[in-house]
């Protein structure tokens, strides 16, 4: 790096262009960093360019980024998340291929791979995974207990700005200067200042402070709304299988977020202002960040997969025809995970120098937390078991992941015994483990959430046989690209390495990167199945609002919902309250009275706190001292002059409600009610006929 | 045991003499009250921290040459007589009291919470001139990271007091106000309750086993 600091542009200065470098010393490294940095570029030309085209300002600002609809914030994390997720892949297929270009160096260069490694990991985990799982928990929550918005509408869309502006600075670091080359876990004393000086750690460190900020209110946000905004009636034991497991990783993140706020904290401290926390010198002590970065980092994976269990249960349940088998059991296995997921952070650097009897508990411990994961996959089996099964697009991704995430399961079983361990810890090995888990398990989930949910969010079915395609590119694609490298793990090849020389590795790289080809079609798939889908929409449209024949709550309102939800707030009396009241041919009643609905107003405060924090953190990044303080003050000021204004929420007349409701019941009434074998047929307009005999 | 219907949280709860601001509160001090328990989070991690590097001193100073008990008794004694103060505006509100006395003990609580800030920023300079910064050691670094964590909070707490007291006057005591003080009275308290584990950890700790 530079060492000239400006007290004005800090020390940005051209070198930290990737062009410069290009116009240095052409070659294929810096072309993939310029080809990187030019999509990035392109693709914000593109959207602005289209944006003012088709003058879709006014709109975008009015219905979207002003909107404290939590349906509307979940459709802006699904689709931050995607775009992330598009950038994790298309760096997963770069790095396939730079290990599969033979022994060698291939054509990368070591600090543009651990570049790449450490974004993939950081981008997956917190810009992909966790805003994928917390958009579609916005969106199906308040929907599932009967509520008409989360409990902090306003919190909800700051959480959206502060994950985006976190995500942004990821894309940002493409364009300007470097990202972070230590991993995603970010170990000290390697990103200290002593050995890491540049920029890119300080990238790594702002953009997990701010979006673990976001997360926690999202997670504070989303316990409050399960715990206190339930529709009357619904206890505990009647709220649909997916809100429990998002009240536990609710849990999860209220109290594992702060670990990493921590740990990123004291790094900075470490890094900006000489501190001593992890430094080699001067009483410092790595060993700390590590154990306070995996005390946050498993119960993470948690809290990323029991969402995924919890719609894989709705899942199974609907596309079974059956109520959920085991529910009690799933219950108390979700909750045992949830606690036992503090229980085994040690796992994580077992070779890291502590005793062998601490590395035997924590390797039992971490033993156990298989026993609650069995219990529910016998669960979900025995849902299935003599159900009148659908073999829909987000049951195709129920079965792949189950027999795919069993592997996954059962090599992190092999890997909690500390022995195993000592011989394949850091070789690819752990990445087979860990994609296994989280591909199958967590992405998989919120893909089939995404086809399951969709018609309710759009008011169309998304396009079945693209869908098919998609799962079977997604499956075959995971098992080439993965599969093999349980074998070169075993075989001893190190993980994050640029280069190797033992040529036996080489069969495997090949079918690896030929995975990571099927891979990268797949996302193709999931892109032109919506463009598919939204040329078709006529043909799918589901006003009635019930495609699937669903169970739980949100399958009794239109497709889309209205802003309030539910016109009259529903009594529940059943665990599967919709299919309850569909036995008892009670659903679509009439009701009485009407009442006027409060709703949360649109506010600019989740933008501009997106915008100012976006700005906090480039100017710390890049030492801009004097415009850090700046946004400081009026991040402070702009919270201050929010919390004056009073007409925060506005009302929806009865009247409306009532024209509204009347105009849907009548719709509902008029439609025909199609049986299971048209589910995918133009007849089914979301009235569905519950003509099955009650399974049991 | 089965609680009365109108105790929604823990704490006082305002009860039916104020039904609209009481139902309006429900939700956001429930939800107060988690962000406290994520907050306690970092503050456990911080003691944590510290009591690992309480011998990471690198012969730099250590606890006997720089903690000032004196300091720290008269910073105590401020500290938890203005949980009082603010504990009086609180029941001052329960009670229908007339606006200006919430108004009067925010006053006292804010004038107690800038002299506690005082004494800490002195503590402060008192211990770097005796080579006490956090620059030297893994220890001072811990203590840095942890006792002026809870000054900032305290200082948040006292920019809190200022906004609110404006909004006292301004919106009047409308719902919304109500509840931010009901709030402003928990985290003041949490603050209290800080402060008690960190004479416990950081000095006498400090002085025990530094």
């Amino acid at each position: 790096m530079t060492s000239t600091v400006s007290s004005f542009f800090g020390r940005l200065n051209w070198d930290a262009l990737p062009i410069t470098g290009l116009i240095r010393d052409p070659n294929a490294n810096e072309i993939v960093a310029n080809v990187a940095a030019g999509i990035v570029i392109v693709g914000v030309v593109a959207v602005v360019g289209l944006l003012t085209v088709f003058r879709l300002w006014g709109p975008l600002w009015r219905d979207w980024l002003t909107s404290a609809d939590h349906k509307k914030i979940g459709i802006m994390y699904v689709v931050f998340a995607i775009v992330m997720l598009a950038r994790g892949v298309l760096e997963g297929v770069v790095m396939r291929a730079q290990q599969a270009a033979g022994p060698g160096d291939g054509f990368l260069e070591a600090e543009h791979f651990a570049e790449l490694f450490s974004t993939h990991g950081t981008i997956m985990i917190f810009f992909v995974a966790v805003p994928f799982v917390f958009g579609i928990a916005n969106f199906v929550v308040p929907l599932m207990i009967g509520a008409r918005d989360v409990a902090f509408p306003v919190m909800n869309q700051i959480s959206l700005g502060l994950t985006v502006s976190a995500g942004m600075m990821l894309m940002v670091s493409l364009v300007v200067g470097e990202f972070s080359t230590g991993g995603w876990t970010a170990y000290p004393p390697y990103t200290g200042a002593a050995f890491n000086p540049g920029v890119g750690p300080d990238y790594w460190i702002w953009a997990i402070v701010v979006s673990g900020i976001g997360t926690t209110l999202t997670g504070i946000n989303f316990a409050v709304t399960i715990y206190k905004l339930r529709a009357p009636g619904m206890g505990f034991m009647r709220m649909p299988m997916y809100c429990w497991t998002i009240i536990c990783s609710s849990i999860l993140i209220i109290f594992a977020m702060p670990p990493l706020g921590v740990a990123a904290l004291l790094l900075a401290a470490d890094r900006y202002l000489d501190f001593h926390f992890f430094t080699n010198d001067l009483g410092g002590n790595m060993m700390n960040y590590a154990n306070l970065f995996w005390l946050f980092g498993h119960p993470e994976v948690y809290l990323l997969v029991l969402p995924a269990y919890g719609i894989y249960s709705e899942v199974f349940a609907t596309f079974s025809a059956k109520r959920l088998y085991g529910y009690n059991s799933l219950v108390i296995a979700t909750m045992s995970i949830a606690i036992m997921s503090f229980t085994v952070w040690l796992h994580h650097f077992f070779t890291m120098g502590q005793s062998a009897l601490i590395n035997a508990v924590f390797g039992i411990a971490t033993m156990l937390i298989a026993i609650p994961t069995g219990v529910k996959v016998y669960d979900w089996m025995a849902t299935l078991w003599r159900g009148r099964i659908r073999f829909s697009v987000p049951m195709l991704y129920g079965l792949s992941f189950l027999m795919l995430f069993v592997i996954g399961g059962l090599s992190g079983v092999i890997l909690a015994n500390p022995t195993v361990d000592y011989q394949v810890h850091n070789t690819l090995f752990l990445v087979a483990h860990f994609h296994n888990v989280l591909l199958p398990g967590v992405l998989f989930g919120l893909l089939a959430a995404y086809n399951y949910w969709f018609p309710k969010a759009f008011g169309f079915r998304l396009n079945e046989f693209w869908g098919r395609v998609t799962v079977a590119l997604w499956t075959f694609g995971f098992m080439l690209t993965f599969l093999p490298l349980y074998f070169v793990g075993l075989m001893g090849m190190p993980r994050r390495s640029f280069s190797w020389e033992d040529p036996s590795f080489h069969p495997y790289m090949i079918v690896a990167v030929i995975g990571a080809m099927v891979i990268l079609a797949a996302l193709l798939s999931v892109l032109v199945q919506l463009w598919v889908s939204i040329r078709d929409r006529n043909k799918t449209r589901v006003p009635v609002g019930d495609p699937w024949d669903g169970r739980t709550l949100e399958w009794s309102i239109p497709s889309p919902p209205p802003p309030y939800n539910f016109a009259i707030i529903p009594q529940v009396t059943d665990r599967d309250d919709f299919a309850a009241t569909k036995e008892r041919r009670m659903a679509y009643p009439t009701p009485d009275a009407y009442e006027d609905i409060e709703m949360p107003r649109n506010t600019g405060i989740g933008f501009i706190l997106c915008v100012l924090s976006g700005i906090w953190m480039f100017a710390l990044v890049w030492w801009i001292w004097w415009l850090a303080a700046l946004m400081t003050v009026l991040i402070i000021l702009a919270i201050i002059v929010w919390s004056f204004d009073t007409s925060t929420e506005f009302i929806i007349p009865a009247e409306d409600v009532r024209k509204e409701h009347e105009a849907w019941l009548a719709l509902a009434h008029s439609a025909a009610a199609v049986d299971r074998d048209l589910e995918e047929a133009p007849e089914n307009r979301g009235l569905a006929r519950p003509d099955l005999e009650v399974a049991t | 045991m089965k609680r009365a219907p109108t105790h929604s949280y823990p704490g006082i709860n305002l009860g039916e003499r104020h039904a609209s601001a009481h139902k309006a509160s429900e939700v956001v001090t429930f939800g107060f009250w988690v962000f406290l328990m994520s907050d306690l989070v970092y503050f456990g991690l911080m003691f944590a921290t510290y009591i690992t590097m309480i011998d990471a001193q690198a012969g730099g100073p250590g606890p006997h040459e720089l903690f000032d008990l004196k300091s720290i008794f008269a910073q105590t004694l401020i500290l938890l007589t203005s949980s009082l103060t603010v504990g009086l505006a609180m029941l001052a509100l329960k009670y229908n009291l007339p606006r200006a006395r919430i108004v009067l003990w925010f006053g006292v609580t804010l004038a107690l919470g800038v002299s506690f800030l005082v004494l800490e920023m002195r503590d402060f300079l008192a211990m770097a001139e005796k080579g006490g910064i956090p620059q030297r050691s893994g220890f001072l670094s811990a203590y840095y990271g942890l006792v002026p964590l809870h000054g900032l909070h305290v200082a948040a707490g006292c920019l809190w007091l200022i906004v609110l007291g404006v909004q006292l006057r301004v919106m009047g005591m409308t719902d919304l106000v109500i509840s931010r003080v009901m709030r402003l009275a928990l985290f003041w308290h949490f603050l209290d309750l800080i402060w008690i584990g960190i004479i416990t950890i950081v000095y006498f700790g400090g002085l025990t086993y530094g």
